[in-house]
């Protein structure tokens, strides 16, 4: 796979942002707010026992385990559609049901609360503003796959979470709500924290188990997955904070009926989502699974910031660092009528509904739903480099691609930003990113090469820029790889001029006129 | 030289082992008890931690160096982490920094020459809404403009910090992992 770019696409000239007098409106945004998974954060002292139970905490738990079977509570999961929300969108349902118990080998529940995406901050808040919803989540769902003990392990910077957590757990166990007897089911269930020590890693479930175990935080290779051979070689599921504290909400109200809360087909509910950058309004919103992007900056957002002196949105990162950057300007081209986004054909990138499928239609992830906004002054090649210095820090050195490629991806970006980059450093910049692809155990190269294309695809002329400005030598190209570069638009493939072309078999967007 | 960790540490770390089906697993717990004790991990509490979890030196040290959070080298009674990754970055990461570097008179990565903050860079903190952000020692401080910044780490320099042991903020592990006030 080879990203071609047009040699010398002229500089963009940014259409204006789309025209919003007055209050921002949308079929896809739900007026007032749905709110769901929030409904407790504007209490005073949420995080007390007290206070959320009078709110409700507490009462689908003891009915589940009152009153319900698991199977049926694993069907119910499933019924709700619901996608991990901790970044892959994997199905929560159809994830339990592969951990299957084996004799002599407990069960258990491990909650990945190692938030650590870059633009991603909602798990953070739950545990701060909402632990018992959490803690219930986590009684339901051990009763639920048949496990004794569930770990939740929350990174190790963020001490709040982990001082209200673990005052949450202790006030369910004084309750009676965790330990022996939960709510008199004769089901032992034990919650602990594990306290992270700072590896952005450890936020991939298998480096989290590693982690846990009281090992460096190396991925593991996959199969077995965890469902099989977890925690301590015993079936676990591995579950993001924002899945398991949907659970409650969940069991309460029905699968199907959770399900609905969501706009869009095979992914359910409603969610958080995170907007932060240059919009008027940053933080965490709840809103059903199926809002746009545009709902997300200009709505809950409430615009870009500095609008009014002319301020324009360049590009958003939908998901999390390593999802794919997305442009305004850029318009879905999806013309077969059986194509996912055939829908939003000729419509802007950002009108896409979030969803995992829709997005990853579009070339990028849904990711964590919390969206990096930048405007019509963020330098792209900075940002880029930014992230990518993000993701060299945070490799884990296990796989020598991900290792000295996120390395190398870095130095070519900084030789851009300080204008000494050799004339084919971008074509480098493209090769490397490609042969990093697919060839780690975990997906944080994938995710770091992903990222780093989106830029390239979206603001080839930046980058071109940078290196036509550097005044070093004209040296070999290729030096350091051994052998000859690709020469972009060079392929076979006919590059139409001023067109970006994308990878054959990619859903393509293209630049559009104004949105 | 040797080590030892205090006996209330110690005591608490005997019920965090038995949290887990294997005492290896306690591993960075341990490593946090140490490192909450001496301000930074020890040489010879790697060693400690090794023969208390009947693992190898080389083992322990391997989850010491890789993990950000645990101290090598000796850090000032206040440690200042200034998230520099995207989000805080487009809001002004940077100039907070450059304030900082300038009262404390280091630079990020060092101590300040009174020996009383230690200035680090951070990755993500996980505050991407609220940003320029720092973690001063446990706390965060969002929204930062460089003067603010300024003024809470020069307020933090003379704060008596007593924390109590196993958790920032008042809460204890407890025999079974819950809390106890």
């Amino acid at each position: 796979m080879s990203v071609i770019v047009e040699p010398d696409e002229p500089p963009g000239a940014h259409p204006p942002a789309p025209p919003l007098g007055g209050p921002y409106r949308s079929d896809t945004l739900p007026d007032p707010p749905m709110i769901v998974l929030t409904d407790r954060w504007k209490l005073e002292r949420s995080y007390t026992i007290e206070v959320a139970e009078k709110a409700g905490a507490y009462v689908t738990a003891r009915r589940a385990l009152t009153e319900m079977e698991p199977a049926k509570l694993i069907d119910e999961v499933k019924a709700a559609n619901v996608r991990g929300r901790g970044g892959a969108g994997f199905p929560a349902g159809v994830k339990w049901s592969f951990v299957k118990p084996v004799a002599g080998k407990p069960v258990y529940l491990v909650v990945n609360a190692d938030e650590g995406e870059p633009g991603t901050f909602k798990d953070r808040s739950i545990m701060e503003l909402d632990p018992h919803r959490l803690v219930e989540g986590c009684i339901i769902s051990c009763w639920a796959i048949g496990a004794h003990v569930g770990y939740v392990y929350v990174r190790g910077e963020l001490a709040l979470s982990i001082r209200r957590l673990e005052r949450a757990i202790a006030e369910a166990r004084e309750k009676g709500y965790l330990g022996a007897k939960p709510f008199g089911r004769d089901f032992p269930i034990e919650i602990y924290v594990h306290r992270g020590a700072g590896a952005y890693i450890c936020g991939e479930e298998t480096a989290l188990l590693n982690s846990l175990e009281g090992k460096r935080g190396e991925p593991r290779l996959k199969p077995p997955f965890p469902a099989v051979e977890g925690a301590f070689g015993a079936p676990t599921a591995v579950n993001n904070v924002e899945t398991i504290a949907s659970v409650p909400d969940i069991v309460k109200m029905g699968g199907a009926k959770w399900a609905a809360l969501g706009q869009l087909p095979n992914d359910g509910g409603s969610r958080i989502y995170g907007v932060s950058g240059h919009v008027k309004k940053p933080g965490l919103y709840e809103a059903p699974v199926g809002i746009t992007l545009r709902d997300l900056i200009y709505g809950l957002g409430g615009g870009i910031r500095g609008a009014e002196n002319g301020r324009t949105l360049k590009g958003v990162i939908p998901g999390g660092a390593s999802t794919p950057i997305l442009r305004p300007d850029f318009l879905v081209h999806a013309p077969d009528e059986k194509h996912p986004l055939h829908k939003w054909h000729g419509k802007s990138e950002i009108d896409v509904p979030l969803g995992v499928d829709t997005m990853r239609a579009l070339g990028t992830m849904l990711g964590t739903c919390c969206a990096i906004v930048m405007d019509d002054t963020v330098d792209m090649v900075e940002a880029a480099r930014n992230l990518m210095r993000f993701f060299h820090h945070e490799s884990c050195g296990q796989c020598t691609p991900c290792r000295e490629g996120t390395a190398w991806i870095e130095r070519i970006l900084t030789a851009m930003v300080e204008e000494r980059a050799r004339p084919n450093e971008l074509e480098l910049l493209v090769d490397v990113s490609n042969e990093i692809m697919g060839t780690t155990i975990c997906a944080l190269a994938d995710g770091a090469t992903m990222a780093m294309l989106g830029f390239v695809k979206k603001f080839p002329e930046e980058l071109r820029a940078y290196v036509k400005r550097s005044k070093a030598p004209g040296l070999t190209a290729g030096l350091g790889t051994g052998r000859a570069l690709p020469v972009l638009g060079a392929s076979s493939d006919v590059v139409p001029p001023g067109r970006l072309v994308l990878p054959r078999g990619e859903s393509g967007t293209q630049r559009g006129g104004a949105s | 030289m040797t080590f030892t960790l205090s006996p209330e540490r110690e005591k608490l770390l005997d019920q965090i082992i038995a949290r887990y089906p294997e005492k290896r697993a306690a591993c960075l717990p341990a490593l946090q008890l140490c490192q909450e004790q001496t301000g930074h991990i020890e040489e010879a509490a790697v060693a400690w931690v090794a023969e208390k979890l009947a693992l190898s030196t080389a083992q322990v040290q391997g989850v010491v160096t890789f993990y950000t959070m645990f101290q090598q080298k000796k850090v000032a009674p206040n440690v200042v982490w200034i998230c520099r990754t995207l989000s805080c970055e487009l809001m002004g990461a940077k100039a907070v920094q450059q304030a900082l570097e300038k009262k404390l008179g280091c630079h990020a990565g060092e101590t300040s020459k009174d020996g009383k903050v230690t200035l680090l860079k951070a990755e993500c903190l996980a505050a991407c809404g609220y940003g320029p952000m720092m973690q001063l020692n446990d706390e965060y401080h969002l929204a930062l403009t460089p003067e603010k910044a300024v003024e809470i780490v020069e307020a933090a320099k003379d704060r008596a910090r007593d924390l109590p042991i196993g958790d920032p903020g008042g809460w204890q592990f407890g025999p079974q992992g819950g809390g106890t006030r």
